[in-house]
């Protein structure tokens, strides 16, 4: 009995929190559009009986599903986020590996103070801090202020938004995400492991690609997962900084739930959203499982 | 038996393949290693023995290449070592973690090494499979280290390590992982290994059994000095320092003044006086009362008529007498004492104590004497010894197959002597605070300046 109740809290956090929202958005997503308050129809009246839901049933439809395929903005939005995901994970893991890598290795006094340097950024809003990227990337901004005074360019670089400004606000956004698992992941590296493989024969490049890397690849699939799961929905990065030719679905999801006031597309766009983001997270989950096996 | 004994440390024509030259290690201010020369021998187990942070693993990490001398030269095979990075030795060192890469199998770790030396597959197979039947870990070759035992684990290091067949090979702490039992069979088969494959060993350890056990030589290190390097016997048996007699095994030290003793007459021996006794006449027959039967009779009395008669106890046989010529009578008291050493006045208003194998030359000097608890002797009646102490019993521990008296002498100092337990514990005739004679002959101590 116990041990039902236990079992069940984190179960009817689960329902409260996630099915009965995802069911809430399936079934708008299944409605029509209407001029009405909520926007789209049928409503279910429970007080109508029995006829009135199985009218409310007989009246959804899988209308607006079918008319995402008719439009090719959709998938190319959907294919576009993938893209800037795949992308934006591997610039930061590119810029993140290294920096785990310098902090696992630093003296032990030194890493708190450089683990709170990371994650220091966390302690003001995300908000703030893309607004603030826009300040540094415009026309008139920071960076091409810098470099029109060291003399490196003469003309303004239009930086803000275009699709590199939406990379590296991605990048600057989601790096502790990438550092974190990774740096977790070296800090464990026992060195011994590393003088072994030099010993026997090892250059200090090759041991690091035949020792280091296989052990930080758990670190390595987690934060690249952590990256790029969040980054396919992102929404306020590419808005902000990105210009018109930015296509994001998350980006889709926003102008068609607040422009249009379509709920029920926007919904539809939503769910397949959610569909598609199924794939890296049971994949991320069986790479967690794995390697609690492999400790255990 | 035409086995020559191998100590090549003995031999001026053997010319080392390890030389430690004046080699002197700083870390910041601290020196690891103050300024040191040894010699290393082809096919040694050498061993560095010392408390933690006495330098032993600095030497080895100097010799695999993982820190470089601040002053001073090492060579191996006569190459000057100084630029030769660790990938580029002909030494392996096994790791006191053993530093198993533990995304491989047992045979990939094995294999590491070959991997890199660029040979082929099948050279490199047949290298494995060699390796994994010397360590006898076939069965185990496609596990992964954490799903095999802390006995295997350390096999499966020492075959990796033995893989590229190096000239020498270093173990740094090889069995500390593992427990009593396990730790010995594996000293055993370390000691078996490195006969067979004839490979220089190179041990750090902080355990002197250990040492003990597997070495041909030990150097004895303490704070950045090697203090002694000899054989096992030799180290226990003639330490050049107190802190060696200390160090290796159990040990009482007795502090004193050293005075010579007079070299030729010796002082106590009684002549005329231990001439053997003559026996007195032939030793008389035992006595066996009545007839006896012969071997017939015998027979017939156990065979047939035993239901009647009961069986024959049989006689006790007889042990022919004593010879009278090779008889030996005990030399009459008091024993004869060597002549020469020292004598040691160690407290007010004793006997000093005599130690024949002590080098007159400390006469005048404070010394330590140096003795075994095994080297005692303990009773309760006063022994004819050449030393001889009073004192109580003031602990025993009873260690199975020894026990270990603690006991005080009337100055106050504390020894401990160690007798073999022959007889049960219940026959034991000495217990708590009584009083007891500790004895030993004029040589078992080792006197010690200092």
């Amino acid at each position: 009995m116990r041990r039902a109740l236990l079992i069940a809290v984190p179960y009817l956090w689960l329902i409260a929190l996630f099915l009965i929202p995802f069911v809430i958005v399936l079934k708008i997503a299944l409605s029509d559009v209407a001029l009405a308050r909520p926007p789209y129809l049928p409503q279910l009246d429970i007080t109508g009986g029995w006829q009135a839901i199985t009218s409310f049933f007989a009246q959804l439809d899988f209308e607006n599903f079918v008319f995402l395929t008719t439009d090719d903005l959709y998938w190319k939005a959907y294919l576009s986020s993938l893209q800037i995901a795949l992308f934006s994970t591997i610039l930061t893991l590119i810029v993140g590996y290294p920096i785990a890598y310098a902090m696992a290795r630093s003296s032990p006094e030194w890493r708190p103070t450089l683990l709170m340097l990371v994650i220091l950024p966390f302690w003001t809003s995300f908000l703030i801090r893309v607004y603030a990227w826009m300040g540094i990337l415009s026309n008139e901004g920071l960076l091409n202020q810098f470099l029109i005074w060291i003399g490196v360019i003469n003309e303004p670089l239009t930086i803000l938004n275009t699709n590199t400004a939406v990379y590296i606000g991605i990048v600057y956004t989601y790096l502790p995400f990438m550092i974190l698992p990774i740096y977790s992941a070296l800090e464990r590296l026992d060195d011994s492991l590393l003088e072994a493989a030099v010993d026997l024969g090892c250059s200090r490049l090759s041991a690091f690609w035949l020792v280091t890397v296989p052990l930080s690849k758990n670190g390595i699939i987690a934060g690249c997962f952590l990256v790029f799961i969040p980054v396919i929905g992102e929404f306020v990065i590419p808005s902000l900084l990105g210009g018109s030719g930015t296509l994001m679905i998350g980006k889709v999801l926003w102008e068609e739930f607040f422009s249009n006031r379509d709920w029920p597309v926007a919904s539809a766009v939503a769910v397949i959203l959610l569909l598609i983001l199924v794939i890296p997270i049971i994949l991320f989950q069986r790479n967690e499982q794995k390697q609690r096996e492999a400790e255990g | 038996m035409n086995q020559t004994v191998f100590a090549p440390w003995n031999d001026p024509k053997e010319t080392p393949l390890i030389q430690f030259k004046n080699v002197t290690k700083r870390f910041g201010d601290f020196t690891a290693i103050n300024n040191q020369t040894q010699d290393i021998f082809e096919r040694e187990f050498f061993a560095l023995l010392g408390p933690s942070g006495c330098g032993k693993t600095t030497m080895m990490r100097m010799l695999a290449g993982f820190e470089t001398p601040t002053e001073g030269q090492i060579l191996i095979a006569g190459q000057d070592m100084a630029n030769v990075p660790p990938n580029k030795r002909a030494v392996n060192m096994m790791f006191q973690s053993y530093a198993l890469f533990p995304h491989l199998s047992v045979r990939d770790n094995i294999a590491f090494g070959l991997k890199r030396e660029g040979k082929g597959a099948d050279a490199i197979a047949e290298r494995v499979d060699e390796m994994l039947r010397l360590t006898r870990l076939e069965k185990f070759a496609q596990r992964k280290p954490h799903q095999i035992s802390g006995g295997q684990r350390q096999r499966v290091a020492l075959a990796r390590s033995l893989a590229k067949a190096p000239k020498l090979l270093l173990l740094d702490e090889p069995l500390g992982a593992l427990d009593k039992k396990l730790r010995q069979d594996t000293q055993f088969e370390l000691m078996d290994i490195q006969e067979k494959t004839g490979t220089t060993f190179v041990i750090v350890t902080h355990d002197q059994e250990e040492a003990m056990t597997v070495a041909s030589r030990v150097a004895v290190m303490d704070e950045g000095r090697i203090i002694q390097v000899a054989t096992p016997d030799e180290i226990y048996e003639a330490p050049n320092s107190v802190y060696v007699a200390d160090f290796i095994g159990d040990v009482n030290l007795i502090k004193g003044r050293a005075e010579a003793r007079p070299t030729e007459v010796a002082e106590k021996i009684q002549p005329a006086e231990t001439a053997p006794a003559k026996p007195s006449g032939p030793t008389p027959k035992p006595k066996i009362d009545g007839p006896q039967p012969n071997e017939m009779g015998e027979w017939l009395q156990n065979k047939l008529l035993f239901p009647i008669l009961g069986k024959r106890t049989p006689q006790p046989k007889q042990l022919p007498p004593p010879d009278p010529k090779t008889e030996t009578i005990k030399p009459a008291q008091p024993v004869a004492i060597q002549p020469g050493g020292i004598a040691l006045h160690w407290t007010e208003g004793h006997t000093p104590i005599i130690a024949a194998n002590g080098d007159p030359s400390v006469a005048g000097e404070q010394v330590t004497l140096a003795l075994r608890p095994e080297k005692l002797n303990i009773s309760k009646t006063k022994p004819e010894a050449p030393n001889v102490l009073s004192g109580t019993v003031i602990d025993i521990a009873y260690l199975g197959n020894l026990s270990t008296y603690y006991v005080e002498l009337d100055n106050g100092t504390m020894v401990k002597v160690q007798m073999t337990n022959a007889r049960r514990i219940a026959r034991r005739d000495i217990t708590w605070e009584d009083k007891v004679w500790v004895s030993f002959s004029e040589t078992s101590g080792v006197v010690l300046r200092g």
